[in-house]
């Protein structure tokens, strides 16, 4: 039980991977590649969590208070916002190749050529 | 290799990573007992020597500000990379669209939520070492107004609004602007990105010193590069061409 | 662990599983939505209000706009992601 976010986050990346093995649509490989990173949020966020411990936000708390670590919500923060970005740079490589394959099925689009 | 010859050694493969992983979780520290040290330091040192009550905002730009720099050039490279792929495949022929929205009223509304919005947006990235919030939340936001403006009124209100000719000059600003005050505190003396300006009063608008000029310009900079990627997918072709969905 | 925090993890865990189950891209844009805000959920949960902030704006926000964004300028090629 102690363990369980962590089993969650493995689960997740192992879901998405399966998703962007199997996938039939670059799109659809787009989203779970974006599963797959949730899945590094939610790990980072367990390793911070104190038990009984309260949001780290001192406007109307004590400084003594126990709060959970402040250092991966940073981390996880900015990693959220840029992945979208990423994301939507993985996309416009998918609208590129439709547009010069005419398919977005992985598994039609012609293998390297010489 | 056909598929089923890949997915049989996927499969054996995914078997392998999966005990791996579990395996490596199990050792970790058991769930709410955080042991590292430089959580608590931070989260004890925030209020007395920053004057910063939000203590992950207080990290997110002073203490660990370099790794937000890094994370916010990532933001640029990828908005900068995703303007270079898809600015040649834009029509620009914008003579035969029609007003594919024909109700005053969700204009109306649209515009009113668009100001809303903006205003709202201001406000998350003021209060960031107050309240959560911030830059990255609140530049968000803020390129989410102008992305209102698109769907409730015609291409070419949303095109006078935030072209990529505006959200360029904004998104640099923003990112030059973010290495720019690191060099000043190195020119000033101090470290780079350090903190310089008097910090002010805890729970305030005016606290956080530097801190709080950074987090504009990267306010600035994320809701820019959003906007720069948004004015490249929502495009004309989008909108409705003589009742028509697409080119 | 407080029970919520048990809940909250079983919504996220289902709401992955059926991320990449979605076979039509459009359905999948909506569904990653919503799992976005089972996370918004398990964020505040965990006791981390920026980044159930930052996850909030993104998932209802920037996700969508930019997914259905690239899908309506590939017309046509809806389809596909299963097994």
């Amino acid at each position: 039980m102690t363990i369980l976010p962590y089993l969650l986050a493995v689960w997740i990346f192992l879901v998405g991977l399966v998703g962007i093995v199997t996938s039939r649509n670059l799109i659809h490989l787009t989203v779970c590649v974006s599963i797959c990173q949730s899945a590094t949020y939610i790990l980072l966020l367990a390793i911070g969590y104190k038990s009984h411990g309260t949001a780290p936000v001192f406007a109307d708390i004590p400084t003594s208070r126990k709060v959970v670590d402040p250092v991966v919500q940073s981390l996880t923060l900015t990693d959220i916002v840029v992945a979208v970005a990423v994301s939507a740079l993985l996309l416009a490589l998918a609208l590129k190749v439709f547009e010069a394959e005419g398919s977005l099925d992985p598994a039609e689009i012609a293998e390297l050529k010489g | 290799m056909t598929t089923r010859v890949r997915l049989a050694v996927f499969s054996s493969g995914l078997v392998l990573v999966a005990a791996l992983l579990v395996d490596g979780v199990s050792n970790l520290p058991p769930f709410g007992r955080y042991a590292g040290p430089y959580g608590d330091i931070v989260a004890r040192l925030v209020e007395p020597q920053r004057h910063m009550a939000n203590a992950v905002t207080a990290v997110v730009f002073d203490y660990r500000g370099f790794d937000t720099m890094g994370e916010e050039l990532i933001l640029f490279a990828a908005a900068s990379a995703v303007a270079l792929l898809l600015r040649e495949m834009r029509d620009h022929d914008t003579s035969d669209l029609v007003e594919g929205i024909r109700s005053d009223a969700l204009r109306g509304v649209g515009a009113l939520a668009a100001i809303v919005t903006f205003v709202l947006a201001l406000q998350v990235v003021a209060h960031g070492f107050i309240t959560p919030g911030g830059g990255f939340q609140g530049g968000v936001v803020l390129s989410a107004a102008f992305a209102l403006v698109f769907l409730t009124n015609e291409y070419r209100a949303y095109n006078r609004l935030a072209s990529s000719s505006f959200a360029e000059p904004v998104e640099a600003l923003g990112a030059g602007g973010y290495v720019f005050l690191g060099l000043l505190a190195l020119a000033l003396g101090f470290g780079f990105l350090e903190n310089f300006l008097p910090f002010g009063v805890t729970g305030r608008l005016r606290s956080g010193g530097s801190a709080a000029i950074v987090n504009w310009s990267s306010a600035l900079a994320v809701s820019g590069g959003f906007a720069l990627i948004f004015s490249e997918y929502l495009q004309e072709n989008v909108a409705v061409r003589h009742g028509r969905v697409g080119k | 662990m407080e029970p919520l925090q048990i809940v909250a993890m079983l919504y996220v865990a289902l709401g992955a599983l059926c991320v990449v189950l979605a076979r039509d891209v459009v359905r999948q844009a909506l569904v990653f939505s919503l799992y976005g805000f089972s996370l918004v959920v398990l964020f505040v949960v965990f006791q981390a209000p920026d980044v159930a902030l930052s996850a909030l704006v993104v998932s209802g926000i920037a996700y969508p706009l930019v997914l259905v964004g690239a899908i309506a300028r590939c017309h046509g090629q809806r389809k596909g992601g299963g097994k």
